[in-house]
């Protein structure tokens, strides 16, 4: 049972919570834009690295709302907690400034400002817009 | 339903008209809560039909200036309980907080809160929505209430962290309920309606060893 520490309401039991994916997944500016592909890359493509993860969860039975997390996969080791919207804190800061109207609000729509990139290698992209995490 | 008797405010006919016809979600455990209650050691019983408003509005906003005003206060974070009176307010979330009144202060037995409620926030974003019927109430008491309660539910309940006057919304026996410690040895626990029957028998479980003397 992983000890998870909710930002609002301290460490609680993980059935307390539900799992959201991986984070930093922002939204296409332009879904009709895409090609089938890159749509269903949007969709179903996600990260599965071995170590640190950036992943969304929400305190279902507690205060009900989302933050994102860094979860080492090995060890289940929880690195960091913060709010939706936020940069990942273990990248550096060098890259582009925070771009997106981020919310930590449970019921943020902001999208990210620029279309993500759609190359099999690179998505989602590392520096992608921040903006939208859910 | 002859328990549930209107209260001597509630004047109005209607009132006791309403009241006759409705059914608490646990009413079919009240022979069983009475039975396995141990006088001076743990006793159980349901606490029907508290009107229950959830409120939604930003702190700091002039919505929640104006609600904290009908309700005596909003609570500032996680376990905090405010309020004035007999109306109390419980933190659920940074923008969301569950207010518990008396029967009487519903609507349908001439209670003014909710529309008060309601006026305070205007048309502002923010929600002011009747509860009462989502939820039913269990009060839990006596020195082993908090040893029953650990047996499923996983917060630190020792009275050095887990104070009087605070609520936490939790899970207890695995189901998602509102935790409530109003006194040293009191608690009220509101799980949904649909539950109720589960964590009413799952409490009666739990209360049972303490029917059988210690063993040593
Ligand atoms: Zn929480």
């Amino acid at each position: 049972m992983l000890l998870i520490p909710c930002p609002n309401c301290g460490p609680r039991d993980e059935t307390e919570f539900h799992y959201g994916g991986q984070a930093h997944v922002p939204y296409p500016e332009n879904p009709n834009e895409l090609t089938d592909t890159e749509w269903s890359r949007y969709l179903f493509y996600r990260e599965n690295p071995k170590g640190i993860f950036a992943e969304r969860w929400v305190h279902s039975t507690g205060c009900r709302q989302w933050f994102n997390m860094l979860r080492d996969t090995v060890s289940y080791d929880i690195k960091s907690v913060y709010p939706m919207g936020s940069k990942r804190p273990d990248r550096s800061p060098d890259g582009a400034p925070e771009s997106g109207t981020a919310s930590t609000g449970p019921d943020s729509t902001t999208t990210g400002s620029a279309a993500p990139s759609t190359s099999s290698t690179s998505f989602p992209s590392t520096t992608a817009p921040e903006g939208a995490t859910k | 339903m002859a328990e549930t008797a209107a209260s001597p405010t509630s004047a109005k006919p209607n009132a006791e008209k309403n009241l006759a016809a409705r059914v608490s979600p646990a009413r079919q455990l009240a022979d069983e809560f009475a039975a396995g209650s141990l006088a001076g050691t743990v006793e159980i019983s349901e606490v029907p039909f508290l009107t229950m408003v959830g409120l939604r509005a930003l702190a700091g906003s002039a919505a929640a200036e104006r609600l904290a005003g009908v309700t005596g206060g909003l609570p500032a974070g996680s376990g905090a309980v405010a309020g004035h009176g007999e109306v109390s307010v419980l933190w659920l979330g940074p923008a969301e907080f569950l207010v518990v009144a008396p029967t009487e202060a519903h609507e349908s037995l001439g209670g003014d809160l909710i529309p008060a409620l309601r006026d305070a926030l205007g048309g502002d974003a923010g929600q002011v929505v009747d509860l009462s019927a989502n939820r039913t109430t269990f009060e839990l008491t006596g020195p082993r209430a908090r040893a029953v309660l650990e047996k499923g539910c996983s917060l630190d309940l020792h009275p050095r962290v887990f104070k009087a006057g605070t609520a936490f919304s939790t899970e207890i026996a695995n189901i998602p309920a509102i935790l409530w410690k109003t006194g040293d040895e009191s608690f009220r626990i509101f799980p949904r309606a649909s539950f109720a029957e589960f964590l009413g028998r799952w409490l009666l479980d739990a209360m049972r060893e303490y029917a059988s003397p210690e063993v040593p």
